[in-house]
């Protein structure tokens, strides 16, 4: 009975959703700037959970094309994030994203 | 044998996720990182992506980590966070909130529309072509990434290339004469 048991689409959308809500709460609790980049990578990770799951259900490969392509973007966004959270770190150590609220040096 | 590897890959996603949100550390929030993103490699590898399995390896987990991992060294900035510390008395208890209910909707939606009939299963010309060879998955997906997609897929490397240039920029230290100049 359980060996008959097997992971269809809803398991993995319902994973993703899970995953993308513990990110979504990670970016809103926490305050060092650099985990909150981390918590944004896990929702991008639950959103190219959910395309790959949709993409084999529906037999279409454009759900993994565009995976590829938010990697793409992940690894852009970071290489940008990380320059900034690294010139903003450099001038005044220990800044939490509150420190930050506002746009003076 | 599938629902075994399930199992034990969302029990590594799930993990790993609440091992970020919730460890003092940085250094210890990208190695939990890590174990979320190889636990999503193995879906991929579970659902037959298998180039995207290996892409998400090395990009995610040997590049954007090791990147983390750097700025986290270099700059000296792993002092652990007082996470007992609450500068908003209402802020989690509301991100707990917002959280559960938006989680709860997305649940709800998957569950109530599973089964919705999907219309017949098109098979794109790209799968088609591929056929069940054993690199049938990424000879599927390089042709619809070099034949629908090619523009798009030029147009990311413009945007490398502006990210990198725009990171150097962001992360110079300003030379002596400019800082002058600018009277900084």
């Amino acid at each position: 009975m359980i060996a008959a048991l097997q992971p269809t689409t809803t398991w993995y959308l319902v994973l993703a959703a899970a995953l993308f809500g513990i990110g979504m709460v990670g970016v809103m609790v926490r305050r060092n700037p650099l985990v909150m980049f981390m918590c944004v990578e896990l929702m991008l990770n639950a959103v190219n959970l959910s395309f790959v799951a949709l993409a084999v259900k529906l037999g279409d490969i454009g759900g993994q094309t565009i995976v590829f392509f938010v990697l793409v973007v992940a690894a852009a966004e970071v290489v940008v994030g990380l320059g900034i959270i690294v010139a903003i770190l450099r001038r005044r150590p220990g800044a939490t994203a509150d420190d930050l609220a506002e746009l003076r040096g | 044998m599938e629902l075994f590897v399930f199992v034990c890959a969302a029990l590594m996603i799930l993990g790993g996720a609440i091992g970020v949100v919730l460890q003092a550390r940085p250094v210890h929030a990208a190695l939990s990182l890590v174990l979320t993103l190889f636990g999503v490699a193995v879906m991929f590898v579970a659902q037959d992506a298998h180039f995207l399995a290996a892409v998400q390896v090395i990009v995610y987990a040997g590049a954007i980590v090791v990147l983390f991992l750097f700025v986290i060294m270099l700059l000296g900035v792993d002092q652990a966070d007082d996470l007992q510390v609450e500068p908003f008395p209402i802020q989690r208890p509301l991100a707990a909130i917002l959280g559960v209910g938006v989680v709860g909707m997305l649940v709800a939606a998957v569950v109530s529309s599973r089964n919705t009939p999907v219309k017949p299963v098109t098979v794109t010309d790209a799968v088609a072509a591929a056929g069940t060879a054993p690199d049938s998955n990424i000879r599927a997906l390089a042709r619809d990434l070099f034949s629908d997609h090619v523009l798009a897929f030029e147009l990311t490397s413009v945007l490398l290339v502006i990210a990198v240039v725009g990171t150097v920029l962001l992360t110079r230290k300003p030379s002596r004469s400019e800082s002058k100049g600018a009277g900084a």
